[in-house]
């Protein structure tokens, strides 16, 4: 017997488990019969997923917290059995802005921290002759885009809220507003840093894993009430999303991914981009410079599909910092919770107390210490939270 | 905002026929403050400068996440946003996202007041989404028209059938695929333009 389920999705290289589980038949495998849904908004896949017109959802890490916790919308808990991606954002900056920042630059140009440095002369700059603060695009408030681009200018000393201006673009925007000017970088995930570069309008700066070695981006979401009447789904959906993440990390299977990927249906932009997407080899200028990473983005090896409660409590972090959530041990707790490694080990048979933790790595501040969030956000100087 | 002053209504959309049908509709229930914005750039701004007490947006625009910036502490926002309804209006949050509709709504516009812009809002997407429907359907029908047609004419100069012979022939062909005539159709023009 099959089960249907209604997956939704937004047309990104992240969501490639998915896409792979549904497309290679490992969901059927499964005895799932899954449609997947294109959609336009983070705003739509949650509240399709909140109100159960979607049996789960490619959401980005921090929605699914926020919607935990209650924050900007309607409060329905959400549940992570595995996560569909670590990383893969980049900063991607325009050709002026780029000229500006490396003139200001003393140190190496993909150390976080020189760069930051850098931005924040040429904010001083700019104030100075009284230009208008630069603006950055990013995906949503609560996103990982959002804090790597706050926590990475801040550890230069550019507050994001008071010296520059951060605004929500939806991705496919992203290109244009960079071209008219509507904005003078951005961070968002793949395929748009490259299409910025490959259109001669934009330079990545940097790939996100220069500031954040490790960073659950993206989760499969399910609701928590749905998660507890329907375990052997829930199950099944981790089993078909492991094999497919496992099926992705073979390099032998990344031209069928990328052509997987590439379907009008499904990420529908060209199999090469999603190819150096998924390789690490991304083309940073338009006069063709290559940086590699083996960091880029991580869809199942180094343990990346198993969540990981550390990296809820950081983004929690990251929501108090910047004003979001206030700071509680109950939040704290609720937002820890919405990661389940428990249902993760559980579908694939694992002994969670033999895995790796890995740290998060962040480029500035101290180690993340997640029994002490207070005495971790007291370390930075820019940010807009208050103790309780 | 006076109590008995109409609200000022935004609606978002890039579909001006869709638009359209729903001013006129806010407009003849009595709500004369209505803008439409159909112009995605900087959005945001533009909203803060109307300052309107209800924002109208249909879930096809990618736009929408821009509007969840409005729940952020910001210097911009001047009123606080709540969403929807009310939080607790679960039916109401069903109702207008299968209509495709989402409504953002300012603290202090009192329930009873949101309702029946709401209530209008979800009736007049639904009836534009059955009025596309249809056109939709009239258009792939014309649209297989035509390639039948040209298929008939491939069908009759090749094999130097009659019309309805040509028909048979392509209707037979399409039972015994299991396929739709029109698609039949379509794979013959392919075929006759690979082998030009």
């Amino acid at each position: 017997m099959t089960s249907p389920l209604c997956i939704g999705f937004i047309p990104l290289v992240d969501a490639a488990a998915l896409i792979v589980a549904v497309d290679k038949g490992f969901a059927a495998a499964e005895g799932l019969d899954v449609t997947l849904v294109r959609e336009v908004s983070w705003s739509n896949v949650r509240d399709k997923l909140n109100i159960g017109l979607f049996d789960a959802a490619h959401l980005l890490a921090p929605v699914a917290i926020a919607s935990s916790l209650g924050l900007g919308h309607v409060k329905v808990p959400i549940a992570a059995p595995c996560n569909l991606g670590l990383n893969g954002n980049a900063i991607t900056v325009s050709p002026a802005l780029h000229t500006a920042i490396l003139g200001e630059l003393s140190g190496d140009r993909f150390d976080p921290l020189a760069t930051a440095q850098a931005l924040a002369r040429v904010v001083a700059i700019r104030r100075k002759s009284g230009a208008e603060p630069l603006t950055f695009g990013m995906t949503f408030p609560f996103s990982t885009h959002n804090y790597q681009l706050r926590f990475w200018m801040a550890a230069g000393g550019v507050d994001p809220d008071e010296d520059v201006r951060l605004v929500v673009l939806p991705p496919p925007f992203m290109v244009d507003s960079l071209t008219n000017g509507h904005v003078d970088g951005f961070c968002v995930g793949a395929p748009w840093n490259s299409i910025a570069v490959d259109h001669g309008v934009g330079h990545i700066l940097h790939f996100a894993s220069d500031i954040l070695e490790r960073a659950a981006e993206k989760v499969l979401a399910v609701r928590q009430a749905w998660s507890g009447k329907n375990p052997e789904l829930v199950t099944s959906l981790v089993r078909a999303t492991f094999r497919a993440t496992e099926f992705i990390e073979q390099p032998q299977n990344r031209n069928e991914t990328a052509r997987l990927l590439a379907q009008p249906d499904r990420v529908g932009v060209d199999a090469d981009i999603i190819k150096r997407t998924l390789d690490g080899r991304l083309k940073i200028s338009p006069d063709g410079t290559i940086r590699e990473s083996s960091r880029y983005l991580l869809v199942g090896r180094e343990g990346a599909s198993r969540p990981d409660r550390a990296q809820a409590a950081w983004l929690y972090a990251q929501m108090v910092r910047w004003g979001q959530a206030s700071i509680s041990p109950e939040a704290l707790k609720t937002a820890e919770a919405v990661f389940r490694p428990d249902l993760y080990d559980a579908a694939l048979g694992l002994d969670g107390g033999s895995a790796d933790l890995y740290p998060i790595g962040a480029f500035a501040g101290p180690a993340f210490d997640p029994n002490d969030i207070a005495g971790h956000l007291a370390a930075f100087t820019i940010g807009r939270w208050r103790s309780a | 905002m006076g109590a008995e002053q109409s609200p000022k209504i935004v609606i978002v959309d890039e579909s001006p026929i869709r638009a359209a049908i729903l001013e006129e509709g806010l407009r003849e229930a009595g709500f004369t403050g209505v803008v439409h914005i159909s112009e995605m750039q900087s959005l945001l701004a533009r909203i803060y400068a109307l300052d309107p007490d209800v924002i109208l947006i249909d879930l096809e625009n990618p736009s929408r996440d821009v509007l969840e910036q409005m729940f952020q502490v910001s210097r911009a926002v001047r009123r606080p946003i709540a969403m929807f309804v009310d939080q607790s209006d679960a039916a109401s949050i069903q109702a207008s996202v299968d209509a495709g509709v989402s409504a953002y709504i300012v603290d202090g516009l009192k329930k009873e007041r949101i309702k029946p812009i709401l209530d209008l809002c979800i009736s007049r997407f639904n009836a534009f989404a059955r009025l596309q429907d249809e056109l939709d359907r009239a258009k792939s029908a014309l649209e297989d028209r035509k390639v039948i047609d040209r298929a008939k004419g491939i069908l009759m100069k090749l094999k130097g059938l009659t019309e309805d012979e040509a028909y048979v022939l392509l209707r037979s062909t399409a039972m015994r695929e299991k396929k739709k005539i029109g698609e039949i159709a379509q794979s013959i023009l392919t075929a006759s333009e690979l082998l030009k």
